[in-house]
């Protein structure tokens, strides 16, 4: 690696290598969506699945900018409601069945929400992309309140509060699926997941996809060697907007209705939130946090009202101490045990669950007391059968002292103690 | 002639609130390069405070007191937070500040619970203060006025004419040179983020009871402060001003006006039927802002008193 006279063919990575490195992932996510119906999940856990499909293309559409470009957008649900909006309006189109759009299937939706994703990226990247930075990132603010204001004065486009809603048992079938129930669907979006991590996977490896890297970086040199960093930022927003739209494509399929909420901030921070935690640096980064955070929306939130909290604390820590990401902690961990020093490794790994362990534990007991306690509703939390209220000492034993013992852990586990 | 004096009255006092939030996000922004996603959180964090102190002892207090709490909870937040994530750049700040708002609503939640406050107005300015046209104008309003007027001045004679003030321009644009001065550079970022979050918190206590004190307040706030920070010229403080008063007015005006787009551009052949021509002024009120800031970003990106580019 060091080797100052290596050539540049010697730089290259061998065939086995890129084969390795490249091609046998996709196989093995291929390999994943094709045996995962073998389980027979329930039909809530295939409506989860598809959601988390959903994301995943949303998520890694959104690194392409905030990873891959280093454009930090506030506003990116609006091109993948815009998608779903017309794939939405095309599926109308289709139960009509009025001239070509007879013959048009339910099936390509996706591509359809691509389209209309690329344009509408198109129009709204023209003035946004000339600067990256705050700039970008308040434009992106200030379109996405706009787009979102427009989305409830407009009916007939986006059907007011109620939103529009589209049946995807029409038009003719493709592959034998008609689409009815979930688990056909499963199929529909496992199918366009596998195209989306193909897709945005394909534009990382373009010239493009370089020199977006290269434009995050230095957008001076970018320039010296003869390319416009502006024209860079608008092609790859272009794309970043197309994968958000066939991301709402697909979720038009799934869930059948689009309302302008999901042109607004929420949505748009949402990603943002689910991008990052997973890991930007990564291109995998994006498909664990949109795996984990899907799954955190749908299940914590039934178990307690406060999973918005934990959310943010989340993402405040991944930003403070952890800004590689789930996908840091995984590639980091392989890289150690790769490297044989793994023993050495494990104690202060120990350590830091620990502590982790414990400031969660504290974190949890403090908040859900604080809930029930400012719900009013005299609801006492019984974790393993313990009485925790306000007037408890117990619960603050449990919250200070392991907040604290567990900082002090982690503390020590960050300078790398425990051996 | 009567809605426009009224427009105009409700408009500067709107205007001057949302120059007090921006004041300090400029502030801030200017000296650290840190556009503070949960400055309107801090705002929030204020009118509750608020609410707080006058249930237990009165508003005048509270007035002083709320401020003071939420320019302590904003140094902590740089001292601990802000300062750690400064090495790994702008956007991680930008982003850490966005979590910060999450969790601060949340918070808010927790503590005072979903649903509005009944923060009010006191007694001892909850009465009229002079009639015009016919109307009642609430007391309450002009002390907003006098309160934003005179944190005006105090601002701008801190910043002009002291020596502290003298150092905190110095180090907006040349930090290592105040530094390499035997000033304590960090003391001063964390200070000024402070008293940014403090003139936040100000606003929170006189207008959260002026509006209404609920845990949605920031969200709403939020971005319009945003604008008028862009709007203005990031760092300055003149064009702050110039865009909260434009953004004021603007948008109490269109809510007071009652034609449709369609009266406006009945001319070139839009019906009052359709779709387009149906809108109103007024609801198009909340958009107006945003609608600037897009124009401004694009024709003038350094904003209106700017000196430099965003």
């Amino acid at each position: 690696m060091t080797d100052m006279t290596a050539s540049h063919a010697a730089l290259e990575p061998s065939r086995s290598d890129k084969f390795r490195q490249r091609t046998v992932p996709l196989i093995l996510f291929a390999v994943v969506l094709l045996v995962i119906p073998l389980f027979n999940p329930s039909r809530s856990m295939v409506t989860l699945l598809n959601h988390m499909g959903i994301t995943i293309v949303f998520a890694l559409s959104y690194n392409m900018l905030l990873g891959r470009a280093g454009l930090l957008s506030f506003g990116h649900a609006v091109y993948m409601g815009l998608g779903g909006y017309f794939a939405v309006h095309v599926m109308n189109w289709i139960a009509e069945g009025t001239g070509i759009w007879g013959s048009v299937p339910m099936f390509s939706m996706p591509a359809f929400g691509f389209g209309a994703g690329a344009l509408a990226g198109a129009v709204i990247g023209w003035p946004s992309c000339r600067r990256a930075g705050t700039p970008f990132a308040m434009i992106s603010l200030g379109v996405a309140e706009l787009v979102a204001a427009a989305g409830f004065m407009f009916d007939s486009l986006f059907g007011g509060e109620m939103g529009i809603s589209g049946d995807r048992m029409n038009g003719p079938e493709l592959f034998g699926l008609s689409l009815g129930p979930v688990d056909e669907v499963y199929w529909f979006i496992a199918f366009w997941t596998f195209i989306g991590v193909l897709g945005t996977y394909a534009f990382t490896r373009t010239p493009l996809g370089k020199l977006s890297e290269a434009t995050r970086d230095n957008p001076e040199r970018v320039e010296f060697v003869g390319y416009s960093p502006q024209r860079v930022r608008y092609l790859v927003f272009i794309f970043a907007g197309a994968f958000a739209g066939m991301a709402g494509g697909m979720s038009a399929v799934q869930d059948e209705i689009f309302t302008p909420e999901n042109l607004s901030l929420i949505p748009s921070g949402a990603i943002l939130i689910a991008t990052y935690v997973g890991g930007i640096r990564y291109f995998t980064g994006p498909i664990m946090g949109a795996i984990v955070m899907t799954y955190m929306g749908s299940n914590l939130s039934d178990y307690t009202a406060g999973w918005l909290l934990y959310l943010g604390l989340m993402f405040v820590c991944v930003v403070m101490f952890l800004p590689d990401g789930i996908a840091g902690i995984v590639y980091g961990t392989a890289d150690t045990i790769r490297q044989g020093r793994a023993g050495e490794m494990w104690r202060t790994w120990m350590l830091r669950l620990m502590g982790l362990a414990l400031v969660g534990a504290a974190i949890i007991t403090i908040v859900e007391v604080a809930f029930r306690w400012s719900d009013g509703y005299g609801e006492v939390f019984e974790p393993f059968g313990l009485q925790l209220t306000v007037e408890n000492p117990l619960t603050w034993v449990i919250g200070i002292l392991s907040l604290v013992l567990g900082i002090l852990a982690l503390r020590r586990a960050a300078k790398g103690g425990g051996k | 002639m009567e809605t426009l004096v009224f427009a105009l009255l409700n408009g500067a006092i709107y205007g001057l609130l949302l120059f007090m939030l921006s004041s300090g996000l400029t502030l801030i922004f200017s000296m650290m390069g840190v556009l503070n996603f949960a400055h309107a959180s801090f705002y929030m964090l204020g009118a509750y405070l608020a609410f707080t102190i006058t249930e237990g002892t009165s508003f005048w207090i509270a007035l002083f007191l709320a401020p003071v709490l939420v320019g302590g909870v904003g140094m902590l937040v740089e001292r601990y937070g802000l300062r750690k994530v400064h090495a790994q750049g702008h956007v991680a700040e930008l982003l850490f500040t966005f979590g910060l708002a999450y969790l601060i609503d949340e918070l808010v939640k927790i503590f005072w619970g979903r649903t509005a406050v009944n923060y009010r107005v006191p007694e001892i300015l909850d009465f009229p203060l002079f009639t015009l046209y016919g109307a009642q104008y609430p007391a309450y309003r002009i002390f907003i006025l006098f309160v934003a007027a005179f944190m005006l001045v105090a601002l701008w004679y801190l910043l002009k004419k002291t020596r502290a003030g003298l150092i905190i321009q110095a180090a907006l644009s040349h930090p290592h040179m105040v530094g390499s001065l035997g000033h304590n550079v960090p003391l001063i970022f964390m200070t000024v983020f402070g008293a940014g979050c403090a003139l936040a918190g100000l606003a929170g206590v006189i207008g959260g009871n002026y509006f209404v004190t609920d845990p949605a307040m920031a969200v709403q706030m939020g971005p319009i402060v945003f604008v008028v920070v862009v709007v203005g010229g990031l760092g300055s403080l003149e064009g702050a001003f110039i865009a909260a008063m434009l953004i004021g007015l603007l948008q109490t005006s269109a809510i007071s006006i009652n034609a449709s787009l369609a009266d406006i551009f009945g001319f070139i052949g839009l019906g009052a039927d359709t779709e387009l021509g149906e809108i109103t002024i007024a609801s198009m009120a909340p958009m107006l802002p945003f609608l600037l800031l897009v124009l401004i970003l694009m024709i003038r990106p350094r904003g209106l008193m700017g000196d430099r580019e965003v």
